[in-house]
């Protein structure tokens, strides 16, 4: 059983707190700002009785996703599973019903790991136009003041790779990318910032994305660009799925 | 079948959620207090997943267009009929033309109207809930306004069935069989007491900020909504600046920015964030905090996995005890 696990259902089943449990233990065992830092083992972990969260180990990259797109394949399958929905190297299953055995679960996610091959989902390409600062992007002075970099370097570094779609999530249609550069990002805002327009493009820590319609973020807004990315009429109803590529094109940069 | 007459923003149509659809990024929206709106659907007979009306600022009015039988559960508002007084948790029989007044609750926060038959809104991806962010669902993927007319599905008489059968009963409110919640220290009754399950980064918090968590009430602060409650209360400090990457997160999780201010996510949540968890608000509970006020408090209690299941079996039966006694009560009438 996962060390994250069996912690939390040690320290709900006592009723303790702390005090039963000795204080290094609670210390030495958490590796929280990088899970993947602790490099071999995935961290799992229950999200109340709804759902339970899989945190695969080592790097934010392709590869890793790639076995995260078979995990999710997999424990879609699985007997009182109601959906497997992958996120940024790790998968969160949500319930039918709450196994009164989560330790099976645990152990069938681990097994599961080991065995998963990377899936390579080939996309399509996608290329979407991005106006950089000004109104559309209140952020940018944000990232600007973080990395020391100009406007024209983090411009440059952002519209320079092909991203890939790694998980939709957040809301409806939302891609997460994979691919970023890491000298431009940039930690979360300490608040959300509300009534962002959609086709909002951001920074969140070491991740991007482009918001699918107007709503709240908590990540630095970069930039803006025009796209649909959602029809709920439709039986697949996103533009994207995981295993596209998309790329930035500069279409202008407010200073 | 009904028209609005307030203006009193923020009511939606919703039913038990939108199941299915996280892996393209749409939450599950439905019912805030989901046992409220089932509780409703029991009382006038509806399918499970029929959808109603949630109420969550008053007065609310509404005029019936023509007769049917209707239902009011949750908040326990001050409601009238023309002039006649409705309770709370009571199903009743409307006449074309008859208002509905729906007035500030006594206690609780949302108020479900229910019609017979259910709320006829197309189902989009699985639902009749309104999604908010992606404007899709319920009455045009939007709150409701003055001047909308909302149809009940029509309903085929059952032979033998009265009109009668359907309305002029009540249920007992389920925090009067459920019960309040203990705590210790013991909570202000007034406070909403829930279990929390420890998450993922419960234990990346500084020792005296997980004590506060515990012991200390948190004031629901008015920039709390369907969304999600933003707490009031002590800083929450973490050992070290968490961020995480990406995930998958469900109603219920109390998330915390690094404001040190926790966030409840609940039904218009986002489906994934990035935020540390300290902790999850059970979903045997959720009913409970969905009936709390803005600028109320909320108290915390820990749980374990195996209680919090426990609590969901408890709140499934209780729901089918219920379902009993109507059938039981409808049989009975003459």
């Amino acid at each position: 059983m996962s060390p994250i696990l069996e912690r939390v259902l040690d320290a709900t089943t006592t009723g303790a707190m702390t005090s039963k449990r000795p204080q290094q233990n609670l210390q030495g065992t958490v590796h929280l700002t990088t899970p993947s830092d602790s490099g071999e083992k995935p961290r799992i972990s229950l999200l109340g009785t709804s759902a339970m969260l899989f945190e695969a180990p080592g790097e934010l990259d392709l590869q890793t996703q790639r076995r995260i797109w078979a995990l999710g394949q997999r424990a879609a399958k699985w007997d009182g599973i109601r959906e497997a929905v992958p996120g940024m190297s790790n998968l969160m299953l949500t319930f039918d019903r709450p196994p009164r055995q989560p330790a099976s679960l645990v152990a069938a996610l681990h097994d599961a790991w080991e065995a998963a091959e990377e899936l390579s989902l080939e996309g399509k390409t996608v290329v979407l136009p991005v106006q950089y600062g000004g109104d559309f992007g209140p952020h940018l002075s944000d990232v600007v003041a973080h990395t020391g970099l100009s406007v024209d370097e983090i411009v440059a570094l952002h519209s320079e790779p092909l991203y890939t779609v790694y998980a939709l999530g957040s809301h409806p249609g939302y891609c997460y990318l994979g691919g970023m550069d890491p000298r431009i990002a940039a930690p979360r805002r300490k608040v959300p910032v509300l009534g962002l327009p959609g086709g909002a493009v951001s920074i969140g820590g070491v991740q991007t994305g482009v918001s699918a319609s107007a709503g709240p973020s908590g990540w630095n807004t970069i930039g803006h660009t025009d796209m649909s990315f959602f029809d709920p009429a439709r039986t697949n109803p996103a533009m994207f799925a995981p295993g596209d590529m998309i790329r930035f094109s500069v279409e202008r940069i407010v200073r | 079948m009904i028209e609005v007459l307030s203006n009193a923003a923020l009511a939606t149509i919703q039913d038990q959620g939108r199941q299915g659809y996280l892996r393209y990024g749409v939450g599950t929206s439905g019912a805030m207090d989901r046992v409220a709106l089932a509780i409703g659907n029991l009382m006038l007979g509806n399918p499970d997943d029929a959808a109603g009306i949630e109420i969550p600022l008053f007065p609310f009015r509404v005029r019936f267009t023509q007769d049917t039988a209707f239902a009011l559960t949750g908040a326990d508002c001050s409601a009238r009929l023309g002039e006649r007084p409705v309770l709370p948790w009571w199903t009743l029989q409307a006449k074309k033309d008859d208002v509905l007044t729906i007035g500030v609750p006594a206690s609780g926060a949302r108020c479900y109207l229910l019609l017979k038959g259910g709320v006829d809104v197309p189902v989009v991806l699985g639902s009749r809930s309104t999604q908010l962010r992606g404007e899709f669902g319920g009455f045009l993927g939007r709150q409701l306004k003055k001047g909308d007319v909302v149809q009940a599905a029509a309903v085929e008489p059952v032979h033998g069935e009265t009109i009668n059968d359907l309305a002029g009963f009540g249920i007992t409110p389920p925090s009067w069989t459920l019960g309040e919640l203990e705590t210790s220290p013991v909570a202000d009754p007034a406070d909403t007491v829930v279990r929390v399950l420890p998450a993922g980064e419960y234990e990346a918090y500084e020792q005296d900020s997980i004590e506060a968590f515990w012991r200390e009430s948190w004031k629901v602060t008015p920039q709390s909504d369907r969304y999600g409650y933003r707490l009031g209360g002590p800083v929450l400090v973490s050992k070290r600046p968490v961020e995480m990457r990406s995930h998958g997160i469900v109603p219920g999780v109390i998330q915390v920015p690094p404001s040190g201010q926790p966030i409840i996510q609940l039904r218009d949540a986002q489906p994934s964030g990035g935020y540390p968890k300290i902790g999850t608000v059970v979903e045997a509970d959720l009913w409970r905090l969905a009936q709390a006020r803005i600028g109320s408090k909320l108290r915390f209690v820990q749980t374990s996995y195996e209680e919090a299941v426990d609590a969901q079996d408890e709140l499934d039966r209780y729901m089918t005890k219920l379902r009993n006694l109507v059938g039981l009560h409808r049989g009975t009438r003459p």
